[in-house]
């Protein structure tokens, strides 16, 4: 047998088509690491706390219910959505969530295996894989939650909301692709985590997240043009079964996504060597 | 060497090249992180300039060159911060170099850290799984092996407890036996055997022994003696650079030892009623930078001058012989029994003590002496490193003593 043989030096000779190849393929056949290193976390957290599950919606669900009051108070005067507002707010937090979750994953995943970064070679795919089942896994229920709001707001079943996991998916896709960006840079310095958090509060003003698209003005342009605003909109109507308008949107959100995805592999992959050597010293 | 475990030839296939290794690192961290930005966007782009040192950098690996073969064991030596793991984490794909190339062939198992992927809250059958595949086994490579890994661990009984509830030899033991089911071509050890007791370190010793003839190993240890157990090429380095190597893996040892040489005697304990005045050894066949010399074989002999307080009776000398990693290799009988020793009448004690055909092999050794008081046995003077001398002799050998033997037939 033909033994692998591996070539470690400064210049980069290998093209980016290669290595995304060779990026695929590692995440490929790193779905038993990436699945066990889901599974340790998943059963760890949960393992060392009574709240368990909860604690992944309880964001969510708090900022649904500060908004249900302030507009039950009459304290903010909000547009009609269409739907009941309780699920309408509960809908587009808990989305935003999903989104906000997937930004931080690559990074955070990355960040959480620092210590075996420095010391094995594995395939660095993995973590990025793990990440992702990580978030499949907090929004399955994430979306169970949902289906009993829709279910006792007296919503009732459409077939649309079969089509919702795929939303969430994009949602899910759209994250990590940005995340991924991010993450290089994220490792090194510490203020790229601070100004996700800090930068996604504010975004999440120019979002359909817990109120509708305003008939005109600034807001309305920002809103429109925000590439998150599809993914939220067209989640949301698919849950309560009106027509996704903003389908087309998000649809060319997410075919815009998946070559940057591939570009954010190539660049994850290349960048892991310069990190850990400034991680480990 | 007389080493059957290697099996040396030269038509085995290279496993390992290495050609004008260099790595720099950054002294300063702002610095450091600010050329990560640097070298993320020249990596990227695939921008292929200079390779000189930027301000506040220093190379910490210098052209370091080396090829290995299948069977044959590298040994890397040298102090704290000479470069060695900086080397093993290149060659073991981690960070990239800055000038050269490494090629390696085949599967590659790294000894560096045990344990990688441990959950502390999960149990030791699930991290079993865990550190399985970091390691790149499948899940059904590992559920082959569960039964042998928990059984080389020899943690039958703790299996499902918390990891976090384990000693720390436990963990390495845990580590060690699945890093063991590894079947790599070549294999990098850095010093992760130190923990856990003897009777595993054995094992772990013994593990490796059965993998080394058909694997290329890169071994790095401070531990003198192992090195020269197993390993047959060595690279001393200093400061980045390989400062010896070779196949002389004794001489780059004693060149290792050289920095360390510290040839200053120390008191550690006196009562004040008794002092050392004069340590010398008989009729040394020469010197080398003011150390006696002995040919193997030669009779030993020490001339001891002991100045006292008033001292009615001779008290009891106890003479330790230590090699130079400080390991006890030998005692003189004491005076307790069979001498007539005599205090002088100005107080001073001055004798000789001998011992013949001293059979320590090549190297240089050091002694210690230890003073009691003959009937309370409470110690009075205690002082190491009081005379250092080296034995001479063609052989090299690691083991400390070559024991005279005859050989016929019967």
């Amino acid at each position: 047998m033909a033994l692998e043989t591996r070539v470690y030096q400064k210049e980069r000779t290998i093209k980016f088509g290669k290595l995304l190849k060779a990026s695929l393929s590692d995440m490929y056949h790193s779905r038993f690491l990436a699945r066990q290193l889901a599974e340790r976390d998943i059963k760890a957290m949960y393992r060392q706390s009574y709240l368990g599950i909860i604690w992944a919606f309880v964001t969510p669900l708090a900022t649904a219910a500060v908004w249900v009051f302030l507009n039950n108070s009459g304290t903010v005067r909000l547009s009609d959505t269409g739907v009941p507002y309780p699920v309408y707010a509960f809908s587009g937090t808990l989305i935003w969530s999903i989104i906000v979750a997937s930004i931080n994953s690559p990074m955070q995943s990355t960040q959480a295996a620092k210590g075996i970064l420095t010391k094995i070679n594995f395939p660095k795919e993995a973590l990025l894989l793990s990440g992702i089942y990580k978030l499949l896994f907090d929004s399955s229920i994430k979306i169970l939650l949902l289906v009993v709001f829709v279910f006792i707001y007296g919503i009732g079943f459409h077939w649309s909301l079969l089509l919702f996991p795929i939303a969430i998916i994009g949602a899910i896709l759209f994250g990590t692709t940005l995340g991924l960006f991010l993450t290089p840079i994220g490792l090194l310095y510490k203020d790229i985590s601070k100004i996700i958090t800090f930068g996604m509060q504010f975004l999440m003003y120019i979002t359909p997240v817990v109120y509708a698209i305003p008939k005109t003005g600034v807001m309305r342009t920002l809103m429109v043009w925000n590439p998150i605003t599809p993914i939220v909109l067209t989640a949301r109507d698919l849950v309560v079964g009106f027509s996704p308008i903003y389908i087309t949107n998000f649809l060319i959100v997410l075919i815009v996504c998946v070559p940057l995805l591939f570009l954010g592999l190539i660049i994850y992959r290349i960048s892991i060597p310069i990190i850990v050597e400034r991680l480990s010293a | 060497m007389p080493d059957n475990n290697h099996i040396t030839s030269i038509n085995k296939e290279v496993l390992v090249k290495v050609e004008g290794l260099s790595k720099k690192f950054c002294k300063d961290l702002k610095t450091s992180l600010w050329y990560g930005v640097k070298d993320l966007v020249s990596g990227v782009t695939g921008a292929n300039e200079e390779r000189l040192l930027r301000p506040k950098e220093f190379w910490a690996v210098k052209d370091v060159n080396f090829e290995l073969r299948r069977g044959e064991c590298l040994g890397l030596i040298g102090h704290n911060g000479a470069g060695k793991s900086t080397l093993l984490k290149i060659l073991n794909g981690l960070i990239n170099p800055d000038a050269g190339k490494v090629t390696i062939k085949g599967r590659v198992g790294a000894l560096i850290e045990l344990g990688a992927g441990f959950n502390p809250i999960l149990s030791g059958r699930e991290n079993i799984y865990n550190n399985g595949a970091i390691l790149g086994f499948t899940r059904k490579e590992i559920d082959n092996k569960l039964k042998t890994i928990i059984g080389f661990a020899e943690l039958e009984e703790f299996i499902d407890m918390p990891v976090q509830h384990y000693s720390s030899g436990m963990k390495v033991r845990l580590g060690f036996a699945v890093a063991a089911q590894m079947e790599p071509d070549v294999l990098i050890i850095d010093e992760v055997l130190a923990v856990g007791d003897l009777g595993f370190i054995l094992k772990c010793f013994k593990t490796i022994d059965t993998i080394l003839p058909h694997t290329a190993v890169i071994f790095v240890s401070h531990n003198m003696p192992m090195v020269s157990r197993i390993c047959n090429q060595i690279i001393l380095m200093e400061r980045g650079c390989s400062k010896f190597q070779g196949e002389n893996v004794s001489k780059a040892i004693d060149l290792y030892y050289a920095r360390f040489s510290n040839n200053e005697s120390n008191v550690i304990f006196t009562d004040e009623t008794i002092m050392l005045e004069e340590v010398e050894l008989v009729d040394p066949t020469g010197f080398y930078e003011n150390m006696p010399q002995l040919n193997w074989g030669d009779n030993f002999k020490l001339h001891f001058k002991f100045k006292t307080n008033n001292l009615k009776k001779v008290p009891i000398f106890t003479t330790i012989l230590f090699d130079k990693e400080q390991r006890p290799l030998g005692i003189l009988e004491s005076n307790r029994n069979n001498s007539n020793l005599k205090v002088c009448a100005n107080g001073d004690i001055e004798f000789f003590v001998s011992h013949d055909n001293l059979q320590l092999s090549k190297g240089v050794y050091s002694i210690n002496i230890t003073v009691v008081n003959e009937e309370t046995n409470s110690p009075m003077l205690r002082m190491n490193g009081i005379l250092f001398f080296q034995v001479l002799h063609a052989e090299e050998i690691w083991q400390p003593f070559l024991l005279k033997a005859n050989y016929e037939n019967c």
